[in-house]
């Protein structure tokens, strides 16, 4: 279990993550979700000890977590936003190096490392320095050394940030297979349709603050289930319907730009914070 | 302990591994210019302190070379590592101390530096320069390894960008690189500037190098300064390390 009691983090003047209480259940995936700067990154740094809070503490299976305490940060695998990767080297020694710095037996290191290698489809490529694979092999290179020691707690900070679609499946169904091994994850992501497939709950991150948390099918009952798109030549307009018929009457009325769909994430997203989710910039 | 060590030592040694013809090149040419164009160009007719100039010469570029090369290694790869490739990050998550992790790369630093010195020593056997080279002088080298890459390593955890870390280099390193007796001998110096220059670590170096290489004593204080430069510069890294974010 991963609890945080009133954890603030302070960049100058702004409160990046603000007195926040976030308790998470072992072998839940958990994802948060935000627009740019609610503090997404921030808290998953901190989780991480990538950073320190200004205030407040971290607590992973009741043990308070620090830098220093190694016993907890055994448990933690991380996956950053950006490719970090030692690119003089090749994927099995990036493997070898996470091996050594969890200090696992040579054998057991090099029976994992195969076994990651094959899990994601990276054996072919093994052997290639890291600065000539695809970007989606990189991310996927990452997700394995993360989860090289076996943690039971894993960080994904925008797991599938910049890369194309055919490649983003693949990396869910990466992340499905983990998942289903009960590990539990933590995730951040701009991508409405990454938290709904990848996470058990999300919590909704506004200004530093977690707005909301619930499982996703919970969070679609908050709406109603059909909604009609519209641009009037200012802005989009949003009207909500319970069911088709109401909303195709509605539309009749309404150019040839009104779209008629099921609502989602992101409609109970906008209606709660009044923002839209926006891909593609760090939080 | 070894176990925390291995894994930083093992990435410095891939690093080092990929780059050695690009290390090597570029660890040959600077001393080969300074033997050349000062010892056997401009001093190549006179003595100083008793031998001729090459033989005061190759002491002090063997500290300079040293130097250089144990403080890039380090300032270098673990500056790109922080804040260009953010591999730094996964030394900061793995259960590994500051205290090995700036150990390792202090040893890997100082190892680069005696391979290069060694490099320079093999220059100079080659232009047929033969000097006293024992176990103490390869101990200095390797203090001098360690001082360096230490400083290397507080250097790329203080700055802020690649540019200044350039900057760091050009205010700390350049002064001592052309000061610090390694070219000429510091007591021909005006007192108030020979006071100095003894400030800085790379003086005693090339001093200690230079009296082994040519059968002189030098002093215990030699010694102890850059012991003293090197505890500061390794005990301010591992602070720095603790509290840095990434």
């Amino acid at each position: 279990m991963i609890q945080t009691k009133r954890i603030t983090k302070i960049f100058g003047s702004q409160r990046a993550v603000d007195d926040l209480d976030l308790s998470i259940e072992s072998g839940v995936s958990y994802g948060l979700l935000g627009p740019n700067g609610a503090g997404k990154t921030t808290l998953l740094k901190m989780l991480a000890t990538l950073i320190m809070p200004t205030s407040g503490e971290v607590h992973i299976n009741g043990e308070r977590m620090t830098r220093t305490n190694k016993a907890v940060k055994k448990q933690l695998g991380m996956v950053s936003q950006h490719f970090s990767l030692q690119r003089e080297m090749t994927p099995r020694e990036v493997l070898k190096l996470h091996g050594m710095l969890h200090r696992m037996p040579r054998k057991l290191r090099k029976h994992r490392a195969e076994e990651l290698l094959e899990f994601a489809d990276l054996l072919g490529d093994a052997d290639k320095l890291v600065g000539k694979l695809s970007g989606g092999n990189k991310r996927k290179l990452m997700i394995i050394r993360a989860v090289m020691h076996s943690p039971k707690l894993l960080f994904l900070d925008e797991p599938t940030v910049g890369l194309d679609a055919a490649i983003r499946r693949s990396i869910w169904d990466l992340l499905k297979k983990l998942k289903g091994r009960g590990m539990t994850m933590i995730l951040t992501t701009h991508y409405i349709d990454e938290a709904s497939i990848l996470c058990d709950r999300i919590g909704m991150m506004s200004e530093g603050k977690i707005v909301t948390e619930n499982t996703p099918d919970g969070f679609l009952e908050t709406v109603l289930p059909y909604v009609v798109e519209h641009f009037d030549n200012e802005q989009t307009n949003y009207e909500y319907f319970d069911d088709r018929k109401k909303a195709s009457e509605y539309a009749v009325d309404l150019d040839e730009s009104a779209l008629i769909r099921r609502t989602n994430l992101e409609d109970v997203y906008v209606k709660l914070t009044s923002r839209r989710v926006m891909p593609g910039k760090r939080s | 302990m070894f176990s925390e060590l291995a894994p930083v030592l093992w990435d410095e040694w891939i690093v080092f591994k990929r780059g050695f013809f690009k290390i090597t090149a570029s660890a040959v040419i600077a001393p080969i210019l300074y033997i050349i164009a000062f010892g056997f160009g401009l001093g190549g007719g006179f003595s100083l302190k008793g031998v001729t100039y090459i033989k005061f010469l190759i002491p002090g570029v063997i500290a300079l070379t040293t130097m250089n090369s144990s403080y890039r290694a380090i300032s270098i790869t673990l500056n790109t590592n922080r804040l260009y490739d953010k591999t730094f990050e996964q030394y900061l998550i793995a259960p590994l101390s500051a205290i090995s992790f700036c150990s390792g790369k202090a040893i890997a630093g100082a190892l680069r530096g005696l391979y290069c010195g060694a490099i320079v020593l093999g220059i100079s056997f080659l232009f047929d320069v033969r000097l006293n080279i024992t176990a103490s002088f390869v101990l200095v080298m390797l203090l001098s390894g360690l001082t360096f890459s230490c400083l290397g390593m507080l250097g790329a955890l203080l700055v802020k960008s690649h540019a200044d870390m350039t900057r760091f280099g050009t205010f700390v390193m350049l002064p001592m690189t052309f000061l610090c007796g390694t070219f000429f001998s510091v007591d021909q110096l005006p007192i108030v500037l020979k006071e100095i220059i003894y400030i800085f670590p790379l003086t005693h170096v090339s001093t200690m190098l230079r009296a082994i290489a040519t059968y002189e004593a030098f002093s215990l204080a030699n010694i102890l300064i850059v012991v003293g430069y090197f505890i500061l510069f390794f005990s301010l890294s591992v602070w720095r390390c603790r509290k840095i974010a990434a």
